[in-house]
């Protein structure tokens, strides 16, 4: 018997032949990709009841209800709170993501003092106590130096008990300088105010649900305008319901391919437009005669400047329209039995606009008899229930100051706030005016335009203290950060300034455990404020924000707990406002910057429902969704007509560089044939910057490339847009 | 034909085969069959012993005790929540309702009692039907919709006096349950195993179709 290699190579055949008519190697080969499933590293949600709470949204002004499906601890969907009288279920990108928001990157996990030079992001961790003791020095030594005045504050919104709390501790103290970021709600607030000859809080409602016929002129319908779900559910039913919508914009926009009609009229020629209609309406005498009667005024001045600045040759002229379609248009307008409803205010219209055009828009609403009637625009009374923001805490210091901004008073009566005239103000000779900001749930560095101009502004201002959950530009440049709680982790009431015609007011709730060292930063303006001693702490006699909110909301507390919201189902919009005065002259539009020689084209904003251009950062699940034709890796990419592209040597797909007064960028150019020649559009809300890695340096924020313009009669900024060039790189 | 042809096609001079060769045959066939036998004999018996470990439970159960107290079957312990989502394994808290103190006589009773109710320690069961979580899995689809059994996945655990022998996977983790105690996954019955063609014959029977992808891995 000889064993030689053939015997062990037989042993091995064999032992392969065995092997494969044995289990092992199909099961040892399932097992194996079974084993690769469950690698130690990899991410696995963990086990435990399901259970869902409900909560408000606060990514943007729209106002959403949520309910949010819990495992255990730890939050894994937000979906839209069924039967909410915004959103009855529906949830979009921005607010689907906002779990990124709260186990994100981006966070701010305890207070922190700078450590380096300002903008560097270098931090050191100190405590709460410390952190409060040192904001509450930092007051008194303003205050014991009389320069009271110089303590300003920039809050997201100027309603609610959070906000107003920051408008109490700098009243107590004797500063006027409350300020919030504007939006398109401020210049619709200015304009009913003005036209109605109101005061106090009042908004814009849109009776979409019962109107004919949606003429708008630029609102991004279904781009995010107003409260972007309820948006969405009504265009979604006005199609249904072959309602006729006709849009009024520069481009084949979303809304526009939505629409029945795209009106391609020349930028910023929108007001003109609206007052050559009315002058038609006027002319064939299609107005509404009893809206042009009895309590109104001014109609006789107003039809004659129609007459004479608004004749069917010089409307045409300006708009680029044909004096025909105008006239079709406006006949459409005025028929009662369409029942319509004009409404302006820019894309997502996160920020505000000219004074002209909302004021003809308004006032073409009321030549047809579509003011505070179904259908139409009404005048809406905000919810009055916060007691303690009408006593004289809150006016008794700070009577006869005037603000910084000089809002409320004089030219800009109407007005609030104007923080787009701040940097101005703060960049002016001498010491700055602001002393020491406090900025909560604003992120004025990134949303004002003219970044630059606001950039020094606030590098000028001695010492900033931010509250804010995530780390955003504005917080970048404080002295001293101390963190809020996301809207997933706080009690907050947030009545809803988003078009509504019924109050409401949304109830964010602490849905998860705070993740990190982080407080409510109504809390900390209490304990703040109670540092601070008497008198000031005798204005805050609340525990905490929880006592404050629980008594501030009264009966309504508990059930808004339940429920999510409290709506006033019995409110009836547009009581109190039934006068109107029809505007005899109207501003100027805003003038574009930028020499029309060296920068023949015009750059404006373009918006989509997958970039929200306000204080809130895009989240990395939203940012995936932007398109190459707007974003392409991280360099923006801008749209214009081909013949456009053509005349200036341009290539689709290629770079360019895109100039204008206040800044260039380079771009990737591509050609669409939907927008009208000599207009370039980018898209708003990229360019953020910062160190979360899926969010930063990606684009260019808008606000570099398009200055500010003060409008003459609301204060407030009314630039849509800028002259650009842009050349082949 | 020449003696040195003989030798070049592998015969003696005489020309039978020669006999050195013919051992070395007999030698490779024998090594063939016993490496065929010893890898036949070790996938078959040995792997499976090697393949799993055995563990015991933090303390035996009798479900045919406790099913002869509760008028809701399984359901009674092993319930539906409010939102139609299946708690799996009862908590410590649907125990606690009943064993606040030790009842019994059973040892198992009092380490339950002793250990973890005092403690308020949820009990670590190994859980013998664990699937992957790239699996979706909804309980209630199968059995308030489909109308099925607990027995038809689950087998006759609701008549059991003790809890068998966890007998886990060292490559996968997962119970033998899964694959089933068949090595060769041979199944007698619908509760023999639990693995995605288990899944798959049954919804090709009942809903002519295995269904797609993502009906279960979500």
């Amino acid at each position: 018997m000889k064993i030689d290699r053939r015997s062990f190579l037989a042993l091995g055949l064999g032992a392969a032949a065995g092997t494969a008519l044995t289990p092992l190697p199909w099961k040892l080969t399932d097992d194996i990709s079974i084993w690769t499933q469950n690698w130690r590293w990899l991410p696995v949600p963990g086990d435990g009841d399901v259970t869902m709470e409900i909560g408000a949204c606060t990514l943007c002004p729209g106002g959403c209800g949520i309910s949010v499906r819990k495992v255990g601890d730890r939050i894994v969907k937000i979906e839209g709170l069924p039967g909410h009288p915004v959103n009855d279920g529906g949830v979009c990108a921005l607010g689907i993501s906002g779990t990124q928001l709260l186990y994100g990157g981006s966070r701010i996990k305890s207070p922190m003092k700078r450590s380096g030079e300002r903008g560097q992001n270098k931090w050191s961790p100190i405590s709460w106590d410390d952190a409060i003791a040192e904001v509450t020095a930092q007051i008194k030594t303003l205050v014991e130096a009389g320069k009271q005045e110089s303590l300003a504050c920039i809050t997201g919104s100027g309603s609610g008990t959070t906000p107003l709390l920051f408008k109490r501790l700098l009243a107590v103290l004797g500063s006027p300088n409350f300020m919030t970021t504007s939006s398109m709600a401020d210049s619709y607030s200015a304009v009913i105010r003005k036209m109605h000859r109101l005061s106090g809080a009042v908004d814009a409602g849109f009776d979409f649900e019962n109107t004919g016929f949606v003429l708008s002129f630029g609102s991004g319908i279904v781009e995010g305008w107003g409260s972007p779900l309820r948006m969405i559910r009504t265009a979604n039913d006005l199609k249904t319901k072959k309602v006729s919508m006709v849009q009024v914009e520069q481009r084949l926009s979303n809304t526009a391919a939505f629409t029945q009609a795209l009106v391609a009229v020349k930028p910023g020629m929108e007001a003109d437009l609206a007052l050559g209609m009315a002058a038609v309406i006027v002319a064939e005498n299609l107005h509404n005669a009893s809206a042009v009667g009895g309590s109104s005024s001014g109609f006789a001045e107003f039809a004659a400047m129609l007459k004479q600045q608004f004749s069917p040759d010089a409307v045409s002229a300006k708009t680029g329209l044909k004096s025909t379609a105008i006239a079709e248009l406006a006949r459409k307008f005025a028929d009662p039995a369409n029942r319509s409803l004009a409404i302006c205010g820019r894309g997502q219209g996160s920020a505000p606009g000219s004074m002209r055009e909302f004021m003809a828009v308004h006032a073409l609403n009321a030549l047809v008899g579509r003011v505070n009637t179904q259908g139409g625009v009404y005048a809406v009374q905000a919810p009055d229930y916060i007691d303690w923001a009408k006593d004289s805490s809150m006016t008794a210091a700070i009577t006869g100051k005037i603000r910084i901004d000089e809002a409320g008073v004089g030219a800009f009566a109407h007005t609030d706030s104007l923080l787009n005239r701040l940097p101005a103000k703060i960049l002016a000779k001498g010491d700055s005016p602001v002393g020491l900001l406090l900025v909560s749930e604003a992120n004025p560095v990134y949303t004002l335009a003219g970044t630059k101009q606001v950039m020094e502004a606030f590098k000028k201002i001695p010492y900033i203290v931010s509250f804010s959950a995530t780390m955003d530009e504005t917080t970048a440049l404080a002295d001293i950060i101390l963190p809020n709680h996301s809207y997933l982790e706080r009690y907050q009431d947030i009545p809803v300034r988003a078009g509504l015609v019924k109050p409401l007011i949304n109830l964010a709730k602490p849905v998860a455990a705070p993740q990190y060292d982080t407080q409510n930063v109504g809390d900390v303006v209490i304990k703040i404020a109670k540092a601070l001693e008497t008198p000031v702490a005798d204005a805050f006699p609340w525990e905490n924000y929880e006592d404050c909110l629980a008594k501030t909301l009264g009966d309504k507390w508990e059930p808004m707990k339940e429920k999510g919201f409290w709506t006033d189902e019995a409110f009836v919009p547009g009581a109190g406002a039934t006068a109107f005065a029809f505007p005899a002259q109207l501003p100027d539009e805003p003038a574009l910057a930028g020499d029309e020689k060296t920068m023949a084209l015009v750059l404006l904003p373009k918006e989509s429902m997958r970039l929200w251009g306000g204080a809130v950062a895009d989240l990395p699940f939203v940012l995936k969704t932007v398109p190459d034709t707007d974003l392409k890796g991280n360099q923006v990419v801008v749209e214009v007509n081909p013949k456009t592209g053509a005349s200036l040597g341009l290539a689709d797909g290629k770079e360019a560089l895109l100039t204008t007064a206040s800044g260039s960028a380079t771009v990737t150019v591509t050609f669409f044939e939907g927008i009208m020649e000599g207009v370039v559009a980018i898209p708003k809300g990229l360019g953020h910057t910062g160190s979360e890695k899926y969010i930063a340096d990606k684009g260019v924020n808008t606000g570099d490339l398009i200055a500010p313009f003060e409008d003459p009669v609301s204060g407030l900024d009314a630039a849509f847009g800028t002259r650009a060039s842009l050349k082949r790189a | 034909m020449s003696t040195s042809n003989h030798e070049a096609i592998g015969l003696a001079p005489d020309g039978n085969p020669k006999k050195s060769e013919g051992s070395s045959n007999g030698v490779i066939v024998l090594f063939f069959i016993v490496g065929f036998a010893v890898s036949m004999a070790f996938g078959w018996l040995v792997f499976p012993k090697l393949l799993y470990s055995e563990k015991n439970q933090p303390f035996d159960f009798n479900h045919k005790t406790h099913m002869d107290l509760v008028d809701n079957g399984c359901e009674s312990c092993h319930v539906f929540r409010e939102d139609g989502t299946y708690a799996g394994t009862p908590t410590l808290a649907q125990c606690s309702d009943c064993h606040q103190d030790v009842q019994g006589e059973s040892k198992d009773e009092e380490i339950f009692v002793n250990e973890y109710v005092a403690n308020n320690k949820e009990v670590p069961w190994l859980i013998y039907s664990r699937q992957p979580d790239c699996v979706f899995f909804s309980h209630a689809a199968h059995v308030k919709m489909a109308e099925m059994e607990c027995k038809d996945c689950h087998g006759d655990i609701g008549e059991s006096e003790s809890l068998k022998v966890y007998r886990e996977n060292r490559i996968t983790g997962y119970s033998q349950d899964i694959w089933g105690e068949n090595i060769a996954g041979i199944r007698k019955n619908t509760w023999d195993g639990m693995k995605m063609t288990d899944c798959g014959k049954c919804h090709e029977e009942k809903m002519g179709s295995k269904g797609p992808c993502f009906q279960c891995h979500k």
